[in-house]
């Protein structure tokens, strides 16, 4: 390795670290969707977070709404919140709970006024947000200043072949940096599990893990579903892939091989006194779990694919590699790293990793990722089960 | 590193099944495995596009399929050394129900 990159990122009024710099405008609730779209069209430049929950759920599942809406307006990606939803208080709730940040943060709610008069009022805190935002400057940032999550997707037999084995080399660099990176994807560690529990740092940790483990493979077990096709993916099956067992050992390679030193729920902040590698219990659906990673917060997200996945995040990059070289040249307006040369011995694993580490740098620094590029902002919350 | 482009690769020494690198015709093939770097050759009796899977040894059904060096799932019907595999002789001995 050449020396020590230059990073560059947003110092929150809490001490964490962001790469981006937005202001949101977070609807509570999907009757919300509405007026927060249309204030971030008065004021262009803020970003709508649309969704399609928040009504009657309750129990751990309203929850993990809350702190999932909560933890993307605490994310260091974000400079400050304006959260609408249909009543005050749950509206407020959500309010107070990103307000412990220190960052700017307002709520409106719509009963007894209208989307009109909410719009106006929300607008011209917006308004103000924005500009308030743009004033900040990027400061020196540390890679152990920042949480990196991974995922990966329409993952076919060269993900385990080079994307996540290019995604371990970032992995373990980000966290022998003092950095911190999620993994999760529960179900995908079908046949592998007793990989990730052998790597956990201690008994507690692997006890936590396994209960996690069990109870998620529970639930789908106990409906007794052929999931082939789910679980493997179809598309995961047109790339090779044949079985759960076969898609986890590739799903495991991007890992790294540093303990694992957490388990997380889903959308759950880590100890930040104890940086490292996570597991985050979450599903394997691209949106939900980066939508659940960043809720925790992570600022970047590495996603290696096979057949080729197209998510986004609205607040958090989220960089593509690959190494099937098919989808490099058929889908190259969402790929940010093709790898297929690993697998044709063009160069190895180590100067595989480097080019990820180039990436991944530009990205910190204000490089536009092509999900980014490409208005990919998926915001995908998990139900964990009806609403009442 | 002037290696020539392997046409398969299998993870580690010992699988029994290894992944085509480019879209195969059926033929000697020449291959390697990732982990310890061991050259070799392959007879594949199928054509199999990029990323699928063919066996290095005959399988009967029931019998393990082996990739990164682990039990990946089983055999669901016999299997010729050289045989396309997916599918249709493949399974998960996770998720039983799981099956084509």
């Amino acid at each position: 390795m050449g020396s020590k990159p230059r990073l560059m990122g947003y110092r929150r009024e809490n001490g964490t670290m962001g790469i981006r710099n937005h202001v949101i405008i977070l609807p509570l609730d999907d009757l919300s969707n509405a007026a927060a779209e249309a204030v971030a069209k008065v004021i262009p430049g803020t970003m709508a977070l649309p969704h399609a929950f928040g009504r009657l759920q309750f129990g751990e599942d309203l929850q993990l709404t809350f702190d999932t809406l909560i933890g993307t307006g605490m994310n260091a990606n974000v400079a400050a919140v304006v959260v609408i939803g249909i009543e005050p208080k749950w509206t407020q709730k959500v309010a107070d709970g990103i307000a412990k940040t220190g960052k700017p943060v307002a709520a409106f709610s719509i009963e007894g006024k209208g989307d009109l008069q909410v719009i106006q009022e929300a607008s011209r805190v917006a308004a103000m947000f924005l500009q308030d935002a743009s004033g900040l400057v990027r400061t020196e940032a540390e890679m152990g200043d920042m949480i990196m999550s991974i995922k990966c997707g329409e993952s076919d037999t060269t993900s385990g072949l080079g994307s996540c084995p290019t995604t371990s080399q970032a992995v373990d660099r980000w966290v022998e940096a003092g950095g911190t990176v999620f993994f999760g994807e529960t179900s995908e560690l079908t046949g592998g599990e007793h990989l990730i529990a052998d790597r956990c740092i201690d008994d507690a940790c692997r006890d936590l893990f396994q209960l996690t483990y069990d109870n998620y493979i529970k639930v789908i077990e106990s409906t007794g579903a052929n999931l082939l096709g789910s679980q493997p993916t179809q598309g995961n099956i047109a790339g090779g892939l044949t079985t759960i067992e076969e898609k986890a050992l590739g799903n495991i390679a991007k890992t790294g091989s540093v303990p694992v030193v957490g388990v997380l729920k889903p959308a759950q902040m880590p100890d930040t006194s104890k940086p490292g590698l996570y597991f985050m219990d979450s599903s394997s659906a691209a949106a939900e779990c980066i939508t659940l990673m960043a809720a925790g917060g992570a600022v970047i997200h590495l996603f290696p694919t096979g057949q080729g996945n197209v998510i986004g995040n609205p607040i958090v990059p989220v960089l593509k590699l690959t190494a099937n070289i098919k989808t490099s040249k058929s889908m190259s307006e969402h790929i940010d790293l093709d790898v297929s040369g690993l697998l044709r011995y063009e160069y190895d694993l180590e100067k595989a990793g480097d080019m990820m580490m180039d990436v991944i740098n530009d990205t910190v620094n204000g490089r536009l990722c092509k999900a980014e590029v490409m208005g990919h902002r998926e915001f995908t919350f998990t139900k964990l089960y009806i609403s009442a | 590193m002037a290696i020539t482009p392997p046409q398969y690769l299998l993870h580690h020494d010992g699988d029994n099944v290894a992944v085509a690198m480019e879209d195969l015709q059926p033929g000697t093939l020449n291959g390697r495995s990732v982990k310890q770097g061991t050259e070799g050759t392959a007879v594949l009796n199928h054509a199999i596009p990029l990323g699928h899977k063919f066996a290095l040894t005959d399988l009967a059904e029931g019998d393990a399929i082996i990739k990164y060096g682990i039990k990946v799932g089983l055999a669901s019907a016999a299997i010729k050394k050289g045989d396309y595999i997916h599918t249709h002789n493949m399974r998960s001995y996770r998720w039983e129900a799981s099956r084509a």
